[in-house]
């Protein structure tokens, strides 16, 4: 670790680049391996891996697991695991499927489109997911059942009551508010998206900023002014770029046609569209950053993370474990309420098995990212990194037609040896004994 | 009972009136009572397993008493957890010192008590504060930005001497608080302990070392497999007076009476 931040003046000593940026050692080594998986991919499919179509599916397809991500790194690093976010996911997706397409139409008698579905639709969706989590959290929390067991029994419990919810059947879904947060049916356009991009760097870089203001009001050392400002670059480089990507994979003109019917309208000749960024990416950002904020600057992260590292000293300083507890749990459920309305939409149905392997492919995401089993360690945005990687992986490999089974070996191995690579780093670092 | 202390406070700080607890079978703590004037440093003294901890976790509010009561400044206090303890000024230095490793020395500080700016954690407040005190207790700590796990023994103690010192306590509960230092750093607490007895603390320190015993309490009481043997002023006695009281179980016939 670095020594900055000390009131005393440094003993001038040689600081390497990495030290002088501050920048954390393991998400470099998550950024230079998913660099790698990019570069491998682009070279084996003549650059159709890195083109804006297929970067815009891999974003959009890892946002259910990426969003779930972020919950069970604050449910592992509190000591948990959740192994029923699959099944959590299925059950709001059932209840969520059936609220749009059955109970408000046919009940309520509410036409297709009204805005009352949406907010009906996923507020019951957001309930149910909440519930859930928080059950469970009060089973593991007052109860004191060790969450492996209790989400093991919920794996099956939800599934198979996500069964009997649609009695078996798929249900096919068209409500058109709902289907904007599945990717394609929901996106921003290329001028609002640059237009987010940049009041995003803006924010970045204020941020930045603002943090190093605060931390030399209290005559703390910062890093230096060029320091700050590459790292400023660097964010602000990657939001652009990112957007940029986006605004420039279009909309087929087939659909942009159907669009313009649905109005009324002839398409103009000639007219395009671009895509830009997707309303699942966008939330997929909103609840990292805000599960960010939370985990470093609310009480809330701070003692999730003090549970993890020692839950007597928690207890004895006075935390409330057991409804934190609750709290993890019933926030875990809430995103995967989110996830469920992401998945369905994506898929425009919603069948039995949606979300069927996903707490395999969440935990993955989140240890891949950094999060330790043993509790107490972990970040959101590895988390994020960790699920994008997977999803990476996966569609370069369908690309060079690698089969699905040999995808989910290789699935396997990068888990396995990214623990191992980051247990043998902190036996170097010395971070454990 | 300390005539000096007792001139100064007519109620005690805390009375612990007849306090037991067992877990399972294990009577670990047995009808204990002792009191505590402010101004006044009272040892716990007794081997391992004497019940020493487990009575002084009772007054932290980590356990529950089964029997007994505890009164503050002479009225009877409900501490059902932690927090309760907090409220009554009652800080607590742990055996285990209570660390959360994966966090660095302010947050642990500050753990449960976090200073908060527009609803957010302030680290770079709680910092400042911590190295104002730590700047007191213990001038050559330096590692403010890595979490406590990569802190020496001596200097995770310091970082829980600071937490049960910054909070303005009216009592302060030591468990062995030297167990991990060195003699230098001993000295300190050695000094700090009288500074904080001058401001008109209270203060239970359960410390093996007969010599620090005899320094720095001015009552000590015995305890052995969970009963009190007796309470004794220090300079009425001698250490070979209260190391048989340790031993044996017994108060030494001279003051038995
Ligand atoms: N949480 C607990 N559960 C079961 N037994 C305990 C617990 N805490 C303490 N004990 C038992 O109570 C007795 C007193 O322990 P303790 O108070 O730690 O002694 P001391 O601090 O005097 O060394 C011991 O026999 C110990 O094993
Ligand atoms: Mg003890």
């Amino acid at each position: 670790m670095t020594d900055t931040g000390q009131a005393v003046a440094a003993p001038a000593q040689k600081r390497s680049i990495i030290d002088t940026l501050e920048l954390d050692v393991r998400l470099l080594g998550m950024l230079v391996a998913f660099a790698a998986i990019a570069v491998v991919f682009t070279i084996w499919t003549g650059g159709t891996f890195v083109s804006p179509r297929n970067v815009f599916n891999i974003s959009v397809q890892a946002v259910p697991v990426a969003v779930m991500a972020c919950g069970m790194v604050f449910v592992i690093v509190a000591r948990h695991i959740d192994l029923s976010v699959g099944s959590m996911l299925a059950m709001c997706s059932a209840v969520m499927a059936m609220c749009q397409a059955y109970w408000l139409p046919n009940m309520m008698g509410l036409d297709y489109g009204s805005p009352i579905i949406l907010v009906v639709t996923i507020l019951v969706g957001f309930v149910v997911g909440t519930g859930m989590g928080a059950l469970t959290g009060w089973l593991v929390g007052y109860q004191r059942i060790p969450s492996f067991i209790v989400t093991l029994g919920g794996l099956f419990v939800w599934r198979n009551v996500n069964w009997y919810t649609t009695n078996g059947q798929s249900v096919s879904l068209t409500d058109p508010n709902l289907l904007m947060f599945g990717g394609t049916e929901g996106v921003l356009g290329a001028p609002v998206s640059m237009i987010l991009g940049v009041v995003a760097s803006v924010a970045a870089v204020m941020a930045l900023y603002s943090a190093r203001k605060n931390k030399l009001s209290h005559g703390f050392v910062v890093k230096p002014l060029w320091a700050e400002g590459v790292m400023m670059g660097l964010v602000a480089g990657a939001i652009m770029f990112f957007v940029t990507w986006l605004s420039r994979y279009p909309v087929p003109a087939a659909k942009l046609k159907r669009l313009f019917e649905a109005r009324g309208d002839v398409m103009p000749e000639g007219y395009t569209a671009m895509h830009g960024l997707p309303i699942s990416v966008i939330i997929l950002i909103i609840v990292a950053v805000s599960m960010t904020v939370i985990a470093r600057k609310s009480r809330f992260g701070r003692y999730i993370f003090a549970a993890g590292g020692n839950p007597d000293a928690a207890e004895l300083s006075g935390i409330n474990t057991r409804a934190l507890t609750v709290k993890i749990f019933a926030l875990m459920g809430f995103l995967c309420a989110l996830a469920a309305l992401i998945a369905q939409a994506r898929l425009q149905s919603h069948g039995n098995d949606i979300g069927m392997l996903e707490e395999l492919r969440v935990i993955a995401a989140a240890v891949i990212g950094g999060t330790a089993l043993a509790g107490g360690v972990g970040t959101i945005y590895g988390a994020v990194l960790g699920a994008l990687i997977m999803q990476s992986l996966q569609s370069g490999m369908a690309m060079v037609g690698v089969d699905t089974p040999f995808q989910n070996v290789v699935v396997g191995l990068v888990l396995v040896i990214a623990v191992w690579v980051d247990i043998i780093y902190r036996k170097r670092m010395g971070l454990t004994k | 009972m300390n005539i000096a202390a007792r001139n100064q406070a007519q109620t005690p700080l805390v009375e612990m009136r007849d306090i037991s607890i067992a877990f399972g079978g294990v009577k670990a703590v047995d009808h204990v009572s002792i009191d505590l004037y402010p101004g006044e440093v009272v040892g716990l003294l007794g081997h391992n397993g004497a019940g020493k901890s487990t009575l002084i976790k009772i007054l932290a509010g980590a356990y529950q008493a089964d029997h007994g009561e505890i009164l503050i400044s002479g009225e009877k206090a409900e501490i059902r957890n932690p927090r309760d303890a907090r409220a009554y000024n009652i800080e607590t230095i742990y055996q285990t010192l209570a660390l959360a490793d994966n966090l660095d020395a302010a947050s642990n500080l500050f753990l449960g008590r976090e200073i908060m700016s527009h609803g957010l954690v302030n680290d770079a407040k709680m910092e400042a504060e911590t190295r104002k005190i730590m700047g007191r207790l213990n001038p050559n700590f330096r590692k403010f930005n890595v979490p406590v796990s990569a802190l020496s023994g001596g200097q995770r103690q310091s970082v829980a001497i600071a937490r049960a010192v910054y909070f303005n306590a009216k009592i302060l509960i030591m468990d062995e608080p030297t167990a991990a230092l060195g003699p230098h750093e001993t000295q300190m607490v050695a000094e700090l302990i009288q500074e904080l007895k001058a401001q008109g603390l209270g203060i239970f320190l359960i410390e093996h070392d007969i010599h620090n015993v005899m320094k720095l309490c001015d009552r000590a009481s015995v305890m052995k497999n969970g009963q009190l043997v007796g309470t004794v002023n220090v300079n009425e006695v001698t250490d070979d007076d209260i190391l048989g009281m340790i031993i044996m179980g017994k108060k030494p016939a001279h003051l038995a009476a």
